[in-house]
């Protein structure tokens, strides 16, 4: 397998009137070619700042991409100029999918005006050719009478309808890559799992490679191949989807997965979850940012972060303690 | 050109029932129209409006410029009868023939000059608050620059500086006075400011939209979120505001020319008409009457509608 994508010690700050967010601490990871890499951790913990950060879309200011190498095909992203960012990279080689379908489509263009404008921009297609690709596109997304939708508003499709339409305008220009971040947060379970689906048969189609950013570890397991666990703009845990869920060796992790409800517990028992909350990013981190909600936290986690090191079989983890072996190491 | 692959053969995913699809709500013009019906003002408003361009339009049809502009001081200041149902002026031309020809004038300064104006206010607003920062401060400076100065002012000087020697123009085979120009150029220069502030506030906020970034991140340029994405969905208060502009304009044309330094005769405005009539305003007072009613009418209706636009094109009152 070629590697696709490889991001190298990614550090992005934002430089707030309150003081310095330090958002994504020395992030490095890579993705396979039509590989699915996961992406998972809690609200605020660098995620989505991180594949911005990809993009070139973090506001600068007050953003700031401190260091790093975004590796694709060769070039570094991060050095690429804005112009070609935009014309080369952004929607036509990879293509993010957002959050909430709601409030990411434009209220006042017609469903056609917005998913012609890539075509437009990055194939110059002819008006009527691109008419006919949206309508091709609405139809592999599963929008009835596609053709007649295509001058419909947002507001005039519902939610799970709405994030079909970014999924297909995220493909109109046949991107190599796609970057979805939590696009069935917003989505009742019904629609989540046929978006997911449809993603799977479009990843296995055209041999997309996915980034797949989420807080639900049920969809990591359904869909992703490798996955990363983030924390407070650290990298914490990285494996395989099977070996993560077989061996999860990060306290973090394992808080993660003992919160999931299960469906053979008793009813009465209450779910599990992990006290406090992730950090604040203004405090420059200094010991393993999880230190005050781990369980098994030792004197040597105030002091000193762990770094990321390796346990074989392509699985990484950041802890002082092997947790299973309850040992300092 | 390059062509994007076809797209995969797959089974597409069952198209969703009908009963999955919600209700085709209102469309946001129709929802407008629902408001706007219910303010009766701006109806008498638009009214009125489409009358006085009627009677613009259709009363050219009726006399001749060359009628409108015929002076014979042997029937001057003759008081309203059957051959001049508005009188005649001081060098005895034809009021109700003036009021048409100088209708015209007024209204394509209005409308002219409020194009100007907006075409200033929307760029210059949008620059300022989609860029920010430096670029934001030396626009915000500038737009306050202006403001601070009083428009009349501002304006009473530009069209004395300006109204030197300018040729009459031809257009459409009709002779306007040089100066109809030069009126509709000052008063666009001089009030795109409030437009300005308007945009830059919209475009603070829209800004920072979901669909904004999303547009980014599918590539497009900056030109592109500027004019394609965010500006339509800040169209309704620029709308309001240029329809009261034109309402605007026109009063300030008035105000000018009333002072004489506005358009020069022979070409006719509502506002130079009035001018020297002060002289007869308790001997003739057919001299004021008819063109001063033009104005309150015609400034009166654009006021009212624009207040039923604004209400009807608020996004933040839902009520039907």
């Amino acid at each position: 397998m070629t590697i696709l994508l490889e991001v190298k010690n990614l550090i992005t700050r934002f430089h707030t009137p309150e003081g310095t967010v330090f958002a994504v601490n020395g992030v490095s990871f890579s993705l396979e070619e039509g590989g699915t890499l996961a992406v998972v951790g809690e609200s605020g913990c660098g995620k989505s700042v991180t594949m911005m950060s990809l993009l070139r879309l973090i506001p600068i200011p007050p953003g700031e991409i401190v260091s790093g190498i975004v590796n694709y095909h060769g070039q570094d992203l991060l050095k690429l100029s804005e112009n070609s960012m935009q014309s080369d990279i952004r929607g036509k080689e990879i293509a993010m999918v957002f959050q909430d379908p709601m409030t990411s489509l434009n209220p006042v263009l017609t469903i056609g005006r917005q998913l012609t404008e890539p075509l437009r921009v990055h194939l110059n297609y002819q008006p009527d050719q691109a008419r006919k690709r949206a309508v091709d596109l609405l139809e592999l997304v599963g929008i009835p009478d596609p053709s007649k939708r295509l001058g419909d508003y947002p507001h005039q499709f519902s939610g799970g309808m709405r994030q079909r339409v970014m999924i297909a305008m995220a493909l109109a220009c046949n991107p190599t890559m796609l970057i979805a971040d939590e696009p069935t947060t917003a989505l009742d379970v019904t629609i989540q799992a046929q978006i997911i689906e449809l993603v799977k048969e479009l990843r296995d189609k055209i041999g997309l490679s996915i980034i797949w950013i989420t807080h639900d570890l049920g969809v990591v397991a359904g869909l992703a191949e490798h996955v990363i666990v983030m924390y407070a703009g650290y990298i914490v845990e990285e494996a395989d989807v099977d070996t993560l869920y077989e061996n999860p060796r990060h306290p973090y992790t394992l808080a993660l997965m003992a919160a999931l409800p299960h469906a053979e517990r008793r009813r009465e028992s209450r779910l599990k979850s992990i006290p406090g909350a992730p950090p604040n990013l203004l405090v420059e981190p200094s010991g393993c940012p999880f230190a005050s909600r781990c369980e098994y936290v030792v004197e040597k986690c105030r002091l000193e972060n762990p770094p990321l090191k390796a346990l074989g079989n392509e699985h990484s983890m950041a802890c002082w303690l092997d947790v299973k072996m309850g040992e300092l190491q | 050109m390059t062509v994007a692959n076809p797209l995969p053969n797959i089974q597409p995913l069952k198209p969703l029932s009908l009963d999955e699809l919600e209700a085709p709500p209102l469309t946001l013009s129709k929802m407008a129209w629902l408001k706007f019906r219910r303010h009766k003002m701006a109806l008498v408003g638009v009214g009125i409006l489409v009358l006085m361009i009627l009677y613009c339009t259709l009363g050219g049809l009726v006399f001749s410029e060359k009628f409108a502009n015929y002076n014979d001081t042997g029937i001057a200041l003759q008081p309203p009868s059957s051959v001049h149902p508005f009188g005649t002026d001081v060098i005895g031309r034809d009021i109700l023939a003036r009021t048409i020809y100088g209708g015209q004038i007024s209204l394509l300064i209005g409308l002219i000059a409020v194009m100007l104006e907006t075409t200033l206010g929307i760029i210059i607003g949008a620059v300022s608050g989609y860029f920010g920062g430096l670029v934001d401060s030396l626009l915000m400076r500038f737009t306050e620059a202006i403001l601070i100065v009083p428009q009349i002012f501002l304006l009473l000087v530009m069209a004395k500086f300006f109204a030197g020697n300018i040729p009459n123009l031809t257009i459409l085979g009709r002779e306007f006075s040089g100066s109809v120009v030069v009126i509709i150029a000052i008063i666009g220069l001089t009030s795109w400011p409030y437009l300005a502030r308007i945009v830059r506030a919209e475009f603070l906020t829209l800004k920072e939209s979901e669909f904004v970034l999303a547009a980014r991140a599918t590539g497009s340029s900056t030109f592109d979120i500027i004019f394609r994405h965010i500006l339509p969905n800040s169209i309704a208060p620029i709308v309001v505001s240029a329809t009261l502009g034109v309402a605007n304009a026109i009063t300030l044309e008035a105000y000018i020319s009333f002072l004489g330094l506005g358009v020069r005769p022979p070409t006719a405005t509502w506002g130079n008409m009035l001018e020297g009539a002060y002289n007869y305003i308790d001997k003739a007072y057919w001299l004021w009457l008819f063109p001063g009613l033009l104005i309150l009418l015609i400034v009166l209706s654009i006021n009212f509608v624009g207040d039923g636009l604004r209400d009807a094109l608020d996004p933040r009152s839902r009520t039907i």
